[in-house]
């Protein structure tokens, strides 16, 4: 057995022979050019297959890998019809006297080189997608086609490090796993692994030999093992990961496309946490039904001031729009407590989780909050946006969060811009006294969402920061679920829904209880929606029991 | 000549994907010449690599330039597609 240990940036494990990647070994000669003119002409038909070839290319990512890669592909095109690219080849031509080849060798040289010299790691990272598109040129000029995998059997492709034209290319039937001697989590090769959902290891260095072609191998990508040949144990810890994989795929493929609804008609809408707009393309390969929380916090954290209106504005509506018209609660800030911005100035305090943060910031603060609003507001207009409010404790804070929103319609109405006046407006259920006070709460608001880690630290006298108060802190406690009862009965004694944004709602010991309560929507990490959808289908709510309310 | 300026708000900078959209707005305006200049460099917004080479982050300023015919429109669609892309 040999074991290499690499990065794992690709999730999954995987078995097969190993194969390595034939890369078209390419000399291109010093010597000088006979008709400077042919080279020239050698090279712009040579150009032109390349971009044909990469707007193909960028159409089967399309329909294969998505629009990230697809638009990956496009930019290559563009960088094959560069005027200064396509200029150095040309000087270099006319001042070397040299071949087609060198001279494309050149220009990707220099342009690689100025890239990689750049402080800059995703410029450097750029240097590759130039290398790749000369290598690509090169071989157009040279007649030569890449990229075939000689090989019955599936394979696990080794290679030093894959271009990103190069991992598209590849029969995919054929490959069952990527581990290279280089590239980073950045690398397309990693990019492309995961979208493609196909287990990758890089930086495995010089510890990968060609010599290894044809053994046999596992590979995890989660922990960057590679075992070569492994032992009885090593290969038993492989097979049952394995094994687990493959049950859960199945179960995930089984999922898709199917209602949330408990053998007895029940449905719970299932949706999603999100912390960004990238998160977006997790929340609809896991068939997410929306979004029941929509972090706007990285808007704040990321940025070195307060982010503006338009910033703002397009990070809502792409989530939004991307969305299509399924539900978006989009959370207003939630700084203080644990999350520190240091440009929001705030004066130290003893107990922060006691302190001015979230709603009690907008406010305090109302043109911070205006911005905000606005920019939701706008966003509404190209989907399905609903505003939520975090760290409710009285009736008086919603209704002046109600007046802020007033406000900012009627300045959007006077400007003509467009904005959804329906736009659902709801709070977050996460004190106590949101809990005791929401029958009245409940007459002002759309929904409820509940934040169990805070109603937990609350309810409980808990830091949920504390490492050391382990059992104390329990999320679990009949005191917090009773409070999710007595939030779900005010909520539907006024007729509006209640869901929970927490940890909780992830959690399947649960599930019977929240159906007992009449909990209507769970929001959770995207990867969770499909197991609980496993779950929910299999339940019959109106057995559910309260039994774990009682003390 | 029409010019503005502009501050960048892309977390990553003039990155590839636009620097390739721009190079292409720009090109529509053949007879007019776009520049983008930072920090003293001057570069043709039709030049991709030159562009992406400006290492243009989150926070520059950047001064966008047109001269020529077209100057009125191109530097319309200039400051669109950096309002709506950086």
């Amino acid at each position: 057995m040999i074991v290499i240990q690499g990065k794992g940036v690709s999730k999954g494990v995987a078995n097969g022979p190993i194969y390595f990647f034939q890369r078209s070994s390419t000399t291109i000669t010093d010597a000088p050019a006979a008709d400077i003119e042919a080279e020239k002409a050698r090279i712009a038909a040579a150009q032109e297959k390349s971009a044909q070839q990469l707007n193909a290319l960028a159409d089967k990512a399309r329909e294969e890998a998505g629009d990230e890669t697809a638009i990956l592909f496009e930019t290559h095109a563009m960088f094959v019809e560069d005027d200064d690219y396509v200029e150095c080849m040309m000087n270099a031509l006319e001042e070397k006297h040299c071949t087609a080849e060198k001279a494309v060798e050149l220009a990707g040289e220099e342009f690689s080189a100025m890239l990689a010299a750049m402080d800059d790691a995703y410029m450097q990272a750029r240097a590759a997608d130039i290398k790749d598109v000369t290598r690509r040129i090169l071989n157009n000029l040279m007649g030569v086609t890449e990229g075939g995998i000689d090989s019955d059997v599936p394979v696990i492709l080794a290679a030093d490090d894959l271009a990103p034209s190069e991992t598209l290319q590849l029969d995919k039937s054929k490959i069952l796993g990527f581990i290279t001697q280089g590239g980073s989590g950045n690398s397309h090769t990693a990019i492309l692994a995961r979208t493609m959902g196909i287990p990758a290891i890089c930086g495995l260095g010089e510890a990968l030999k060609a010599e290894f072609s044809g053994r046999q191998v596992y590979i995890d990508g989660e922990t960057g093992q590679v075992a070569i040949e492994p032992d009885e144990i090593t290969l038993a810890a492989f097979q049952s990961k394995q094994a687990k994989q493959q049950e859960m795929k199945e179960l995930m493929e089984t999922m898709k496309g199917q209602k949330d609804v408990t053998l007895d008609g029940r449905e719970m809408m299932v949706y999603c946490n999100i912390g960004s707009p990238e998160d977006v393309t997790a929340v609809q390969s896991n068939d997410g039904q929306g979004i029941g929380l929509f972090r706007s916090e990285f808007l704040y954290l990321a940025a070195s001031d307060y982010p503006t209106e338009e910033e703002q504005f397009q990070a809502y509506k792409d989530v939004a729009a991307a969305m299509g018209g399924k539900r978006v609660v989009i959370r207003t800030l939630d700084i203080g407590a644990d999350k520190q911005v240091d440009y929001f100035e705030m004066h130290k305090e003893e107990n922060p989780a006691l302190g001015v943060r979230a709603i009690r910031i907008c406010l305090n603060r109302p043109e911070v909050f205006r911005t905000q609003l606005r920019a939701l507001y706008r966003a509404s207009a190209y989907g399905k946006v609903a505003i939520m409010f975090p760290m409710i404790t009285s009736v008086w804070e919603v209704k002046e969060c109600k007046r802020a929103c007033q406000k900012v319609m009627a300045e959007l109405d006077k400007e003509g811009v467009p904005y959804r006046k329906d736009t659902e407006i709801g709070i977050m259920i996460e004190t106590p006294a949101s809990v005791l006070v929401a029958e009245e709460l409940a007459k002002e608001v759309d929904f409820f969402s509940v934040g169990t880690n805070d109603l937990t630290q609350y309810t409980l006298a808990c830091d949920r920061q504390a490492n050391d108060l382990g059992k104390f802190f329990d999320p679990h406690h009949p005191a917090v679920l009773r409070a999710l009862k007595m939030a779900t009965d005010a909520a539907h004694k006024a007729g509006i829904w209640i869901g929970i944004c927490g940890e909780l709602g992830a959690d399947l010991s649960l599930l019977e209880t929240f159906l007992a309560i009449g909990i209507d929507e769970l929001s959770v990490s995207p990867t969770s929606v499909l197991p609980l959808r496993a779950e929910i289908r299999k339940s019959i709510a109106k057995t559910c029991t309260l039994e774990k309310l009682e003390c | 000549m029409k010019n503005f300026e502009y501050t960048i708000t892309d977390p990553l900078g003039i990155h590839a994907r636009p620097a390739g959209l721009l190079a292409k707005t720009a090109k529509a305006y053949s007879d007019t010449t776009v520049t983008i200049a930072k920090d003293g460099n001057t570069v043709k917004a039709s030049q991709l690599m030159k562009l992406m080479g400006l290492g243009v982050k989150q926070g520059d300023h950047v001064t966008v330039a047109a001269e020529g015919p077209a100057e009125e429109e191109a530097i319309t669609a200039m400051k669109k597609f950096f309002e709506e892309n950086l």
